[in-house]
């Protein structure tokens, strides 16, 4: 089709015709063009949040519970470099995500206008790409491109800055629209002779581990890894960006690993022979000390994006390509090599993994003066409410308590800021995941201190429809740092206390204040109640402000800098290694 | 550590430079040299970078090199294997009593005397990085006023060209 229209006219044919439905965004005057032909759009529904940053993170909420491109949009200056912060968070956790931004007119770009920022600038380092447009006709290719980019190979965030003069000015749309990407092209196909090698490896190892990561879901690999684990008999850990990738009850799954990992998870890791990572980075998180890490395993690496293969620990077996690609291919291949009697023979891994497990399982102590118990406000959460919800979390003890005492059974139903740590993350994230999946229950795990940052978009949530549910983890504290201060700073507890428990501000008189429905619990009795009576609100948000214990802290931990086989399961209590590995 | 040269060919849209120079410093990689000009190709610019890396860091700044969207391809020019020059000139204090003991050397060095003052000679002088300073070591006693020197610009022996296949894919996406 070719029709002569204006730019902005242009922009929001091309997220018609990319297939976006909601766009997270405030308008200003560089992007405002945009958002008169948005007014008439019957196909982009445009939800108006409260500050930029919650409409990036609600894009990324939208992007990571549907596996579709989420869309954000802000004005210059300020409005962009308010989307920053979540930019980032998308970029380290490979969220799919176009950020649209109104730049001042071109020949007052470099001029320092009124509201400008070099955006493209700010954001190179935190972007898969960007783009600045100052000509019309280049804004539907340059939109097709970004969500290209955005979706494929590793998805991540793309920027697109448009002048406001690029806006204003008449153009010929025409779509379809040819690509012009001649540097771009991810590899996604792994290559056989690899793929052979990794299933030869693992038909020899005695203790592998498969070390499953986020870019398993994102490539909606879920039942293939089952085949997989399944059809060999390896065990499975899962990242926090991996949570619900593999069931939770499956026998196989010894949990997270990593800094909180379960002392299953962490062990299994450290004394493998053979890890098969997919989808995942080495992060540091999971890693502990690189050099103490998994100190005899020899690695299989698959990946998406060539620079994750041994970036941050050697690959014996490197799998460039997409993990569903990978996992089809190394099924077929172990299929035949056991059809052809080589098989892996792990029992005896089995049996020590079993011990980890029955010895160290994820446990926490109910608070001495009988006050609330994070943990088990959570583990109640995730019993009630049940493995078909999605459950969103922001960064901190909460999150890590979330990880760990939610059982997950489907995959993508964890969703939380795992590489960047964005405190602020769970409420704005879990309007876009609500969004996205409207007849999912969400159930937004949330710090005090996280929940303070962001929870503005309470009233987009109360205003455009979108009941969420909110546990506010009360303790009044940062209560991470006040961890470590308690571990590491000698119980000096700098700037920690919120003082949220003294009902500055009052969650429940707030969530009032915005349009939700505020319950508060503080005794363990009137835990299930209250979660059931906020399930049984569903044309409001609802905040619950659980007022737990303060001294609480998450366990097992590895502390940083130091090794994995360092991992603590409480305060100056280290699990009994065994000795086997003497033994192979 | 070692010296890698590598030649990258890069879409010719603005900000590709800085994109490269944001990556390199972002992951903590030094740049000994760089030279960016255009190609036989109008869309395409080749720029050739210079590193001081150990053989693994290699591996991830073209590994991350490559992840740009505007790059399109990257080599590593083996020095034996290609003809690796730098341009230099040099303003030499020289006067009517050592001028021409200066334009020997210039002789000497297959440089060329490009500019004559009274008491100064301009010279310009390409080549490999050893021979250029060299030839700075045998001026420096006359007196060097002012030295610039361009980054290295390199290029594969032979018949083979590392565009050709680029360029062909690029004719196609256009």
């Amino acid at each position: 089709m070719t029709e002569e229209m204006t730019g902005a006219q242009a922009l929001v044919r091309a997220l018609e015709q990319v297939g976006a439905d909601t766009v997270f965004g405030i308008p200003g005057g560089a992007i405002l063009p945009a958002y008169d032909p948005l007014y008439d759009s019957t196909k982009v529904r445009h939800v108006l949040v409260r500050h930029e940053q919650g409409a990036g993170h609600a894009a990324e909420g939208y992007a990571q519970a549907t596996g579709r491109v989420g869309v954000c949009m802000a004005t210059s200056g300020p409005g962009a470099t308010n989307l920053v912060t979540a930019i980032a968070d998308a970029y380290m956790d490979s969220v799919p995500m176009v950020a649209i931004t109104g730049q001042v007119v071109s020949p007052l770009i470099g001029t320092d206008a009124f509201q400008e920022a070099d955006i493209c600038g700010i954001t190179m380092p935190i972007t898969k790409h960007n783009f600045l447009v100052t000509d019309a006709a280049d804004i539907p290719r340059t939109i097709a491109e970004a969500f290209h980019i955005a979706a494929t190979g590793r998805p991540g965030p793309v920027l697109v800055d448009i002048s406001k003069d690029a806006l204003q000015a008449t153009m010929k749309f025409v779509w379809p629209t040819p690509m012009r990407l001649p540097g771009y092209r991810p590899v996604t196909r792994p290559h056989s002779k690899q793929i052979r090698e990794a299933a030869r490896l693992m038909a020899e190892a005695k203790r592998p581990v498969l070390y499953v990561g986020g870019g398993v879901h994102k490539a909606r690999a879920s039942a293939e890894l089952a085949e997989l684990a399944e059809l060999t008999g390896i065990p499975v850990v899962t990242t926090l960006t991996a949570r619900g990738t593999f069931p939770d009850s499956h026998p196989q799954h010894l949990g997270m690993p990593g800094m909180h990992g379960t002392v299953a998870a962490v062990g299994a890791l450290q004394r493998s022979d053979l890890i098969i990572a997919l989808g995942t980075r080495f992060d540091d998180r999971v890693t502990g000390r690189l050099d103490t890490f998994a100190p005899h395993a020899k690695i299989i690496h698959a990946d998406v994006d060539p620079a994750e293969i041994s970036k941050n620990r050697h690959a014996d077996v490197p799998i460039v390509g997409d993990c569903r690609d990978v996992l089809t291919e190394l099924v077929a291949v172990v299929k035949n090599e056991r059809a052809e009697g080589r098989a892996g023979d792990y029992a005896a891994w089995w049996a020590i993994l079993d011990g980890y497990r029955d010895t160290y399982p994820l446990g926490y102590d109910e608070a001495e003066d009988g006050s609330l118990s994070p943990q088990y406000v959570i583990q109640r959460i995730g019993q009630i409410v049940g493995p078909d919800a999605v459950y969103l979390a922001g960064v901190g003890q909460h999150q890590m308590w979330a990880s760990q005492f939610i059982k997950y059974e489907k995959p993508g139903t964890f969703i939380n800021s795992g590489g960047a740590g964005t405190m602020g993350f769970a409420v704005p994230a879990a309007l876009g995941a609500k969004m996205g999946l409207p007849d999912a229950e969400v159930w937004a795990i949330d710090g005090d201190g996280c929940f303070q940052m962001t929870n503005q978009e309470l009233a987009t949530c109360a205003i455009e429809g979108v009941p969420i549910k909110v546990a506010v983890i009360n303790n009044g504290n940062l209560g991470m740092v006040r961890q470590w201060q308690t571990l590491f700073y000698n119980e000096r507890y700098s700037n920690t206390d919120l003082q949220s428990v003294r009902r500055i501000p009052d969650f429940v008189k707030l969530a009032e204040a915005y349009g939700c429905v505020g319950l508060r619990c503080d005794r363990p009795e009137d835990v299930e109640a209250t979660i059931r009576k906020a399930m049984e609100i569903n044309d409001v948000p609802v905040v619950i402000d659980f007022v737990v214990n303060k001294d609480a802290m998450v366990w097992p931990m590895v502390a940083a800098g130091t090794g994995n086989d360092d991992i603590k399961i409480a305060r100056d209590m280290a699990p009994v290694w065994d000795n086997e590995e003497q033994e192979s | 550590m070692s010296r890698h040269t590598l030649s990258v060919l890069v879409e010719n849209k603005p900000g590709v430079l800085a994109r490269v120079a944001a990556l390199f410093s972002r992951r903590g990689f030094n740049i000994d040299s760089l030279a960016v000009g255009p190609t036989e190709h109008d869309d395409v610019s080749r720029m050739t970078i210079v590193v001081s890396v150990a053989e693994l860091p290699l591996e991830q700044v073209t590994k991350q090199l490559n992840k740009l969207v505007n790059v399109i391809k990257i080599v590593e020019l083996d020095p034996a294997q290609s003809v690796q020059r730098e341009l230099t000139l040099i303003k030499v204090r020289a006067d009517a009593e050592n001028r021409s003991h200066v334009l020997e050397l210039v002789q000497l060095f297959r440089a060329r005397c490009v500019d004559v003052a009274t008491d100064a000679v301009t010279i310009e002088v390409t080549g490999t990085p050893d021979k250029l300073g060299a030839f700075i070591r045998v001026l420096e006693p006359f007196g060097i006023k002012e030295l610039v020197q361009s980054g290295m610009v390199a290029i594969g022996r032979g018949a083979r060209s590392i565009t050709d296949r680029s360029l062909r894919a690029l004719d196609r996406s256009a």
